[in-house]
Formats: structure tokens, sequence, C-alpha cells
């Protein structure tokens, strides 16, 4: 159960990757309540993404960071505090599904000699997004540690520009954000429903 | 609207409904029950304040001489009434002096509502004439905030901040309106919050965590009761006492929980923390349960946390999940309102009697008694001890007095000789520790129970922090008494200075005007106190007096507050001498 509070994970203290996938009213100025729970840690915020969702009017933010379970619980935890947030949970990596994005800008050139690029890109599951003149735009999808063995392997034919997103996420449990929104619509009282504790 | 087929009666009722945004504002306020503002007007809110002028029969307006002093009142006014206080201020300079008060308000836990004007709305971000963010710079001492650029946001914006402010756990919320909004028109009606989809305040009280606990309460050998102002906000002072009672349990109060028990009652056995008393210290670190309700286990409470409470199992009633295993790791939590989980706990636990383990406790208080208590309360030297002053209130009061503390050496002294017998009676500045608070927040306390003694007890520091604030209790002859304990230092830092500092006394000590000039400026009764033989007297005088008054009593120069668990010790730690 990833989305609890409580972990009885005897590597509570470990530090690794936690994915803080939080579900908000889109309302501008939540980005900057949500981000200075963080700054006000010291947690360095290792990757964020923003979206809509199947919902009209609800955001999710997808946040990476490097901690502890423990800390990362507690930073949960100050985020379901904000009024206009719907829920918060933590997961870890094997409890997601998840992918980034990366972009690498290529000189035309580099293609021009044999097979050798070319493969690279086939083999490795990226895609030629753009063809000009002076540069190649190559697009690849994939965990990070993927769009950047591709990084290293274009790195020495002279990669012009390289970008990569923060990570989308999506819990491997079946809830629907849907039913959630549906439940916390039609409780009669103010009391506890999503946020459960 | 099509108004066209409407009769003349109908007409007027449509065209009263219109109204600026600044009348939306004050007509807002009246539909959740204002009845007094304090604040102090500018350029980005004069609006509202010139719609004011018309209200006047319906809203009392009090002009403090400072912001924060508004923010303060506000907070005075919340924790003796409940009710949400509320305080103006223009936008830049008159919001950022708010921010002290609003950060207190939050650590606090204190329902307030702030209204900022802003600039209009075209020049939001243009650096304009007393423009600054409010929104950014409030967030993160907030429980919500939001920026008004339409009239017809206002209803809604207020409606939700009074829900918010003042329910679940309590805290400060602040509405920035800018300047167009107020001046604009709109239909107005107005609807009070009671839901909003992302906020739950009141979470459901499990079953099966109240039977835990129950079953923990039944079993435990030494059980030990903390007392935090969660009690106090939910209202559950009677079925603490219920529970106190049928279980037998010894319970200490935290600083911000002081007055959810009286003092005398005979289970009640000291006050918690880094000045607090001996055995409740002590004996936190023997307990076999700690049952903690409606506290978040402050630093200043816990001392060191990896020496606390070890060898006790936790029992946590916390209304915010937050506060649940942040600090101390609970066996087991009961997430809910204070109220509601000793009312369900009440009917699960045995009958039993602690005589043995709270004769422990008394065992203590001899101890401290002899080596701390009898010097204070009784002193053989010349010099007058805060404590005896204090103790002296307490008995002329009848520890009935609201009691308004500042932040300091003698807050600790209030905290630990008032006998508090009141609920809702104790009001300080205890998470934020704000210099200043008090004089603010003793005008609001009083007007909010005009019919309660209210003494605000302060420090000759803290006093001219915000001594502009006599002027505020001599416009409205607000019946404030203030009681300055005078030692000339900075008493608590020079304390520390002592102890952990080789006395290097870096600027602590206080050459002080004349209290009593100034009073007397201020057109307010004033006396001082230098010899003991003379305090009897000027106290029945202090308290006996109609309308305000400020004594000054001169104290002990070097007096120190003990018993002292040291900064970073554990509880086991606490120093009596």
């Amino acid at each position: 159960m990833s989305n609890l509070i409580y972990s009885e994970s005897s590597d509570e203290q470990q530090i690794k990757d936690y994915t803080l996938s939080v579900l908000t009213e889109d309302k501008s100025g939540l980005l900057n309540h949500i981000t200075i729970i963080f700054t006000r840690r010291k947690i360095n915020i290792v990757s964020l993404n923003v979206s809509v969702t199947e919902v009209p009017g609800l955001s999710r933010f997808s946040i990476v960071i490097t901690s502890t379970r423990d800390q990362a619980e507690k930073v949960v935890k100050q985020i379901r505090k904000l009024i206009d947030v719907l829920g918060a949970f933590v997961y870890e990596d094997d409890e997601i599904y998840y992918q980034e994005i990366a972009l690498y800008k290529v000189p035309t050139d580099i293609f021009l000699n044999g097979n050798t690029i070319e493969n690279l890109v086939r083999n490795s599951g990226a895609r030629i997004l753009v063809i000009e003149k002076d540069h190649i735009v190559i697009e690849k999808t994939g965990h990070k540690e993927e769009t950047h063995r591709l990084y290293k392997e274009l790195e020495p034919y002279g990669l012009l520009e390289f970008v990569r997103s923060g990570r989308v996420a999506i819990s491997k449990s079946k809830r629907k954000t849907e039913a959630f929104i549906k439940e916390l619509e039609e409780t009669r009282s103010n009391q506890l429903s999503i946020k459960d504790y | 609207m099509n108004t066209s087929t409407l009769s003349i009666e109908q007409k007027k009722m449509v065209e009263k409904r219109k109204m600026t945004g600044s009348e939306a504002v004050l007509q807002s306020l009246l539909e959740e029950g204002v009845e007094t503002i304090f604040g102090y007007p500018g350029g980005a809110i004069m609006p509202i304040y010139d719609e004011l002028y018309k209200f006047q029969d319906r809203l009392t307006h009090m002009l403090t001489r400072h912001e924060q002093g508004a923010a303060h009142a506000a907070q005075g006014f919340a924790r003796v009434s409940g009710r949400t206080g509320v305080c103006f201020a223009t936008s830049g300079p008159g919001a950022t002096n708010l921010i002290t008060g609003i950060a207190d308000a939050q650590i606090d836990s204190t329902p307030i509502v702030c209204i900022t004007g802003q600039v209009p709305s075209h020049l939001l971000g243009t650096d304009a004439f007393q423009e600054t963010d409010v929104i950014g710079i409030s967030m993160p001492v907030t429980k919500w905030n939001y920026q008004v650029t339409k009239p017809e946001e206002i209803p809604w914006a207020i409606a939700r901040a009074f829900y918010i402010a003042n329910s679940g756990r309590p805290g400060p919320v602040l509405i920035d309106i800018t300047k167009d909004a107020q001046f604009g028109e709109m239909e107005y009606s107005y609807k009070k919050c009671e839901k909003i989809r992302s906020y739950h305040p009141y979470p459901i009280l499990k079953e099966d965590k109240v039977a835990e606990a129950a079953a923990l309460i039944n079993e435990a050998k030494k059980p030990f009761l903390l007392i935090g102002q969660g009690v106090l906000i939910s209202g559950a002072q009677e079925e603490l006492k219920t529970f106190m009672e049928k279980t037998g349990i010894p319970a200490a109060s935290t600083l911000m929980g002081l007055s959810a028990v009286p003092v005398d009652h005979p289970q009640y056995v000291g006050y918690l923390g880094m000045h607090g008393n001996y055995g409740p210290n002590i004996k936190t670190n023997e307990c076999d349960l700690l049952i903690a309700v409606g506290m978040r286990f402050d630093d200043r409470v816990t001392g060191d946390l990896n020496k606390y409470a070890k060898q006790a199992k936790v029992i946590h009633i916390e209304i915010d999940p937050a506060e649940i295993d942040k600090n101390v790791k609970t066996d087991v939590a009961i997430n809910a309102d204070a109220k509601a989980a000793l009312h369900g706990l009440i009917p699960l636990v045995e009958q039993r009697q602690h005589t043995d383990w709270i004769a422990e406790f008394k065992a203590c208080d001899e101890k401290e008694t002899e080596k701390v208590i009898t010097n204070e309360l009784f002193p053989t030297t010349d010099e007058i001890k805060m404590g005896e002053v204090i103790r002296l209130l307490s008995e002329k009061s009848e520890g009935k007095a609201i009691v308004v503390t500042d932040v300091g050496q003698h807050q600790m002294v209030t905290s630990r000789y008032y006998e508090f017998k009141d609920t809702r009676t104790n009001v300080t500045s205890g998470g934020l520790g704000t210099m200043g608070f008090a004089l603010p927040a003793a005008l609001g306390a009083k007007t909010g129970q005009p019919d309660k003694q209210v003494v605000a007890v302060i420090g000759d520091g803290g006093f001219q922090m915000t001594i502009q604030e006599l002027a505020t209790i001599f416009q409205y002859q607000i019946g404030v008494k203030v009681l300055i304990l005078n030692n000339n230092f900075l008493g608590m830092v020079r304390q520390w200075q002592q102890l952990f500092f080789d006395k290097r006394y870096s600027s602590t000590e206080l050459v002080n005007p004349d209290f009593q000039l100034i009073a007397q400026g201020y057109g307010i009764a004033c006396n001082k106190v230098e010899a003991r033989d003379d305090l009897s007297g000027a106290m029945d005088d202090f308290l006996n007096h109609e309308g305000p008054y400020l004594l000054e009593v001169v104290v002990e120069k070097e007096e120190n507050v003990f018993p002292m668990v040291p900064s970073g010790a554990s509880v086991s730690e606490i120093r009596l001498s």
C-alpha cells in the first residue's frame, strides 16, 4: 500500500527517488504554494511536471524528490494541508508507470557518414522528429537512465542541445480520479475522505 | 437582469442588492457576525474605509497605531472568544506589517481574517507605489490566501475565508483586494461557506483507533496525559475533565494548553516544557503511556527528541494529520477533533485511580518547592521577585482574569505561578515567541470579553516593541490592566547569556524611559512599585481601577527562571538551579 502514510519498511531512512503525485484544483498560485513546502525544508525537486487530468478543472503535479521515505511522507502531509489540494500520495518507482521525454539536437552532417547514427537512433527506440539543413532533432521517451544512455552515445558526435522533461507518472493502483472526485462532491459532511489518514 | 416587468418594490430590492465591492466587503463581514475590526487605513484600502463611515452603527473599527497591533488585537479577540478576529490594512507596508501577527496566528492556530487593500489590478506587478506581492509574502504563513481583482469575487472569498479560518485546525487567512475591485459595482448576494471539496477539516473518528487507545489506557500502570491548546479550540474541557476523573490519570499542560484544566484539580500535576514544572518533565521519561491531546510535541516541550519518552507507548489525539508522527512516533494515532476523540474514549476506559503514581509527582513538587518555589514566592532579599508579583496577581484576581503575556521571563513566570481557574484565560505567543504581542493582544482580548478582567503582563523590552498601542487603549478607553515587570534587561536572553555564554551580556541591558510619564502622556492611570511593602496595595488599586491602568513593578535585575531544560537537552536533565 504505497499511498499510506505509514511504512513498516526497514529501509525507511534509505535515500532514494520518490514520486509525489498531487491532485489539485486548477488555481493560480498553487505551484508556488507547493514548491515553498520543499524550499522551506531544503529539499531539492529533481523533476516537476504539472498537467491537466481527465477531470476538467483538476491538475496533477508529478514531483520527484530524492529523500528518505520518512521525509517524503512528511512533505506529502504538508501538501495535503493546502486548501486547494484534493489528494497527495507518495510512490516508489515500482509502484508507478512513468516516463520522461528527451530531445537531442545534433548536426545533420553526422548522419552523412554511414549508418552509425541512424542505427543508434533506431536501436535505442528513439525517433527523428525534425530534419533541417543543419540540424536534426531526435526524440526519445523512457526512464532517465535510458534517455541519459542515448545522450552519452550521441555526445561524441557533437550534441548541439539536449533537454529532458519532468517525470510523468500514473499509479499502478486501480484508483480512478473521477470516482474520488465524485466521492468528495457527494460527501455531505466536511469530514475527511480522499485525504484520509 | 431584466427589471422592466418588476414592481416598484421589487425594483427597489434589486437595486438594493447592487453595491460596490467595498460595501460588499462590509456587508459580508456582517453576514459572518463580525462586530469589531482592528485596522489602519491607507491609500489602497480607502474605498473600504470610506464605506465604513456608513457602517459605524453596525461595525466598530478600532484604529490601532500599527498594523502589527491590529493583527495581534485580532488574535487576542479570537483567542478569548473563540470567534474569528478581523483586521484591515492597506497595501505594501501596511500588509507587510501584518505579517508578524499572521505568522504568530499560524503557529498558534488562531483564527483571524486579514483584509488588505492592493493597488489597482492594472498596476499589479509594475512596482507601483505601495505595491508588494502580499499573496506571495503571506503564502507560507497563512492557512489560505486569495487575491480579489473583481468585485463579484468578494462575497465568495470572504465566506470561504471565515470557513477556513475557524474550522478544523484554525489559522489566519488573508484576502487581498485590488482598489478597482473595491470601487467596482456588483450584484450582491451572500451564501455562507459550509463545504469545500478539497478541504475536509473534521476527520472522521475511527472506532478501531479509539478502541486501541482505550486498551492501552486500560493496561497502563503509569499513564500520563498531556493537554494542548487543541482541547480549548475544540471546546473539550468538560470531556477532558470527565476522562481524567474516570481514568484517574495525572495531567500536565503545555504553555498553550494552560487554562484548559483548573490548576487546583487534584490530578493536575503542572506545566510542561523548558521552564515547566519539575515533575511533569521528569515523569515524561518514567511513564509507560503518554496520551497527548491537541498538542504538537513542540521542541520546547520535548527537549532532545532522541531521549524523549522512549520507554513509553504514545497515543496522539490530533486534528491535523501533518502533526502526527512529525516529531514523536506514535503507537496509536487518533486523527480527530479532541472533543470527538475524548467523547469516543470515555465509555471505553475503565474507572481507575493512580494514587501512587500521582504521589510520585507530588514528591517532585516538594523538591521543586524547596529548591525553587519557596525562594520565588517568599524571598528573603529586598528585591521583588517576578514570581511573587504573579502569585499576588493570581490571588487578588482569584485566578479568574484573562492573562495576556508577552514573551520572555515574565511569560514563563506567569505560566508557572498564575493559577488559572477559568477556561480560555491564558493568551500568549507560544510558537512564534513574538515580543510586542501582549499589549495589542490584550486590547483585543478585552474587546472580545469586555466583562472579564484582562491583565497584560509584559517585560520592559516587549512593552516598548508595541508601546504605541497605549494610544489605542487611551482613545477607546479599553479597560486593560498593564503590568510591567521591569528588570531593565531582556531578561530571558540575559539568563541564557549567563548560563551558556559566560555572562557576556551583549546588548541585553536596557536603559528605559520613564514608563509612568509615558502612561501619563497617554492619559492612562499608573503607579510604580519598587518596595515589597507597597506591592499589595498597588495591586489592589491596579485591579480595582475603572478603565485602563499601568502598573510598573521593578523586579530583581538578574533573576533567573528555574526549573529549566537547557536547549537541546533531555527533559530528564531539567535543572533546578
